[in-house]
């Protein structure tokens, strides 16, 4: 048993200056290409995914590679600026590739895959990982049956596929690039509870492809690129939080009943007041995980199931709060709060539940079950 | 002026990590530790600026940045040097030192700051009175001038440590025809002057921890006045600004506290584990872990000089996390959580958090969410100062306190 004697050292917590002036870039151009309304009028069209703001975030602001050297093409940045973009990108529910190409670009650093990370820092190509979106970093992977490199098997609720150029699948115990224009490749997008990120079903028929790595690195290379995607999903998460608190706070300051504004009615103000501490508590918890992310820290897997385990049940209910306070409007299809909703739910599900990793916590903290000896 | 008031740029204008090493260094030529008597090292210590090395030169410090305090500690520490403990003097630390470096005068702080840091001289809080509590600005113990003194006269309730204080800080009422927030005066009341009676107070625990102070006749210089006459209340929240930080200070490592005690009792009784209670002591660990961190976070702006709103947001979770976790121990327990080391009547000895018996740690916390402004006043506090949430209307702004019902 390890670790309830350790105390791994805590980085900054802040904001940088960079930091912050990458926030407001992203912010200025989600509020030029991405008001709710553009968001909520595209939900209902035949591109769900808006690539043409994604190629101006990867080809304008090096959104897509910030963790990638600049000799491979990326920003030469870090994860924490990655982080940052996450939750800018969470406050506008932007309808962009972003989680699942950040999944990716972890896993094409951990095999060392340069041509296709190229594709993806400018933007071009959108790249995902074929496993299903609910999946926990380390979960066993969908078993694929592999002939001579020719794949078959269906993964169903794949995170930002329906867009993808390429898919990453891990298969029989290797990892290979399918470009979805493969015949054997089918890709159909799932009618999302979350239409802001919707999701899609891959069906492999003998599909063929390049393969990038073989063995045991990469079920390693997976569990590690879906701990980055804990990470900044948690960052998602803080912005869709804070978010819905704003929406809720104009709102409680504004609306009138009873002669006077709702806000000043105790029972609401003390729940706006919760909220607000539970994301105080959540940017900390967020900002560590970036953080981890970025050094490559040793407690990185605690760092990760930690900001899922907390911020899963943050971003749920104050997008549950923000709509309730809201009253009739909040259930309005014409309004922005169930964009919110839908997202936090996709969001307590996606990358594991906090439950599951409240048990990985169990398990890397040397907490036993009931079963268990430690 | 403090880290916290001052910008990173002023702060870059102290001296630095080296020189404060230096200074370290030189003080212990002077000051040997080995036989050093205990006060006389730390009132030596107080007076060569190493007390804190934030606060200015001539009360306790160097004008240095906040984070420097730290090559201090570490290198009396490495040289085994009397210990300063904070702990002796909570009251005096965490509200009287603030306050009078705040609004007192030159004189004030000399007369009482080091003696306070020494923790020679304890100090305790008059504020709580039986009609005023949550509404501190409705409180009733009266001064009245009478020369260069003012004659106090009334009743306060909830005093913590008063058994063993020297100073108290005192608010009464100045002026009964004004608005009862600003007919306030703070004060700085001699607890050793006559017509100070000091009742002990049992509380839940079985412990007399905090008393009843009745103040009959008692006369106080003006120049133990803090701030202006009818200014009681502004000098009164700056306290209360600090107390809650004070109750919360502090970057602990991983499962210490409360955390630490129940991961070790659930590793103690393997017996008593259920799915269910797995769940909730993990659920536990990560919001005492997000509370952790949200308070190293809230350090880390204070030393770049921008304090956030997080203070009344940790006291509120801090209260909070410690009733649940002490809660959840007693039932990891089972039969141990159904014994108390000792409900007999006595003055409590300060013990960390963690070596005080579990059914004592449960019985105190529910105190964590009424001392220092109760969760709901919190509530309120981040509702309208943080959110900017606008105030409920008010029947008793603009009366006379002498007019208010009561
Ligand atoms: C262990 C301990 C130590 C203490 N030490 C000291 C000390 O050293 N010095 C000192 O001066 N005081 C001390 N206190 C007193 C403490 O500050 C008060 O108890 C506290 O401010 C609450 O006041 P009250 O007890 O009069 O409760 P009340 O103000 O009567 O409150 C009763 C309940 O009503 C709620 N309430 C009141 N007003 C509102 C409102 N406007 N909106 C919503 N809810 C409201 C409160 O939250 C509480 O739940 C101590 C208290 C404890 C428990």
């Amino acid at each position: 048993m390890t670790t309830l004697a350790e105390s791994p050292p805590v980085g900054d917590l802040r904001y940088s200056e960079v930091e912050e002036d990458l926030r407001a870039a992203v912010r200025a151009l989600l509020d030029r290409r991405a008001g709710w309304q553009d968001v909520l009028a595209r939900t209902e069209t035949a591109e769900p995914v808006d690539r043409a703001l994604w190629r101006t975030l990867a080809a304008e602001l090096g959104c897509a590679a910030l963790p990638v050297a600049e000799e491979l093409g990326g920003a030469g940045a870090s994860w924490r600026e990655a982080a940052v973009v996450a939750e800018e990108l969470g406050r506008a529910v932007a309808p962009v590739p972003f989680l699942g190409c950040s999944v990716a670009t972890a896993l094409l650093l951990a095999v060392g895959e340069r041509d296709l990370l190229a594709g993806l820092a400018g933007g071009d190509r959108i790249v995902a990982l074929a496993v299903p979106a609910a999946s926990a970093p380390g979960e066993p992977l969908v078993p694929l049956a592999v002939d001579a490199d020719r794949i078959s098997g269906d993964v169903p609720g794949v995170l930002d596929a329906a867009a993808a150029d390429v898919l990453l699948v891990p298969a029989g115990g290797a990892l290979y690039a399918l470009d979805v224009t493969d015949p054997g490749v089918r890709v159909t997008p799932a009618v999302s509870l979350d239409m802001t990120r919707p999701i899609a079903d891959v069906t492999l028929d003998a599909a063929t492809g390049r393969r990038l790595a073989t063995g045991a690195v990469v079920a390693d290379a997976v569990a590690a690129a879906q701990r980055i995607g804990a990470v900044l999903l948690a960052a998602e998460q803080l912005g869709v939080a804070r978010r819905c608190l704003d929406e809720a706070v104009a709102y409680l300051r504004d609306r009138h009943q009873f002669g006077r504004p709702l806000g000043s009615f105790q029972a609401l103000k003390h729940r706006a007041a919760d909220l607000a501490v539970l994301i105080t508590q959540a940017c900390a918890v967020a900002r560590y995980a970036a953080d981890c992310a970025a050094t490559g820290a040793s407690d990185l897997p605690v760092a990760a199931a930690l900001a899922q385990a907390h911020l899963s049940p943050t971003a749920l209910r104050a997008a549950q709060e923000c709509l309730q306070l809201h009253g009739g409007i909040g259930f309005t299809w014409e309004y922005v709060v169930h964009l919110f909703l839908k997202r936090a739910t996709s969001q307590a599900i996606v990358l594991g539940t906090a439950d599951r990793h409240r048990a990985a916590l169990g398990e890397l903290l040397g907490v036993p079950g009931p079963e268990e000896t430690s | 002026m403090t880290a916290v008031s001052s910008g990173p740029e002023q702060a870059a204008a102290g001296p630095g990590g080296s020189e404060v090493l230096d200074r370290v260094r030189e003080f212990l030529v002077g000051h040997p530790t080995a036989g050093a008597d205990r006060l006389a090292f730390l009132r030596a210590r107080f007076d060569a600026g190493l007390a804190r090395v934030d606060l200015p030169p001539g009360q306790g410090g160097l004008g240095a940045d906040r984070d420097l305090q730290a090559v201090v500690e570490d290198e009396l520490r490495a040289v085994g040097a009397p210990e300063h403990r904070p702990s002796d003097n909570p009251i005096g630390h965490g509200m009287a030192g603030p306050t009078l470096r705040a609004f007192g005068t030159d004189e004030q702080c000399r007369r009482w700051l080091r003696p306070l840091w020494t923790g020679e001289e304890a100090w305790c809080q008059l504020f709580s009175e039986p009609g005023a509590g949550s509404d501190l600005a409705g409180l009733a113990t009266r001064a009245v001038r009478e020369g260069d003194e003012w004659v106090v006269h009334g009743r306060k309730v909830w005093t913590s440590l008063a058994d063993r204080a020297r100073w108290a800080l005192l608010v009464a009422r100045t002026d009964p025809s004004v608005p009862k927030h600003r007919g306030l005066t703070y004060f700085v009341c001699d607890m050793h002057a006559a017509g100070v009676e000091v009742r002990p107070l049992r509380q839940i625990t079985g412990e007399t921890e905090f008393n009843e102070v009745v103040l009959d006749g008692v006369r106080i210089p003006d120049t133990d006045r803090v701030g202006e006459v009818g200014q009681g209340w502004a000098v009164a929240q700056g306290t209360l600004m600090n107390e809650r930080v004070s109750y919360t200070s502090g970057t602990a490592p991983r499962h210490s506290g409360g955390i630490g005690a129940l991961l070790a009792a659930w590793h103690d009784h393997p017996e008593r584990r259920t799915a269910g209670l797995h769940d909730r002591v993990l659920s536990l660990w990560v919001q005492a872990e997000a509370a952790r961190l949200t308070t190293a976070r809230w350090e880390q702006e204070l030393a770049r000089g921008r304090p956030g709103p997080e203070g009344s947001a940790i006291k509120l979770e801090h209260a909070r996390l410690n009733q649940e976790i002490s809660q959840v121990e007693l039932e990891v327990l089972g039969d141990a959580g159904l014994r108390y080391p000792d409900y007999s009547e006595r003055a409590p000895e300060p013990v960390p958090w963690t070596e005080a018996a579990p059914g004592w740690r449960y019985l105190r916390s529910r105190a964590n969410s009424i001392e220092g402004g109760t969760s709901e006043i919190l509530r309120t506090v981040v509702g309208e100062r943080v959110l900017g949430l606008p105030p409920e209307p008010r029947i008793d702004k603009d009366v006379p306190f002498s007019e208010l019902p009561r």
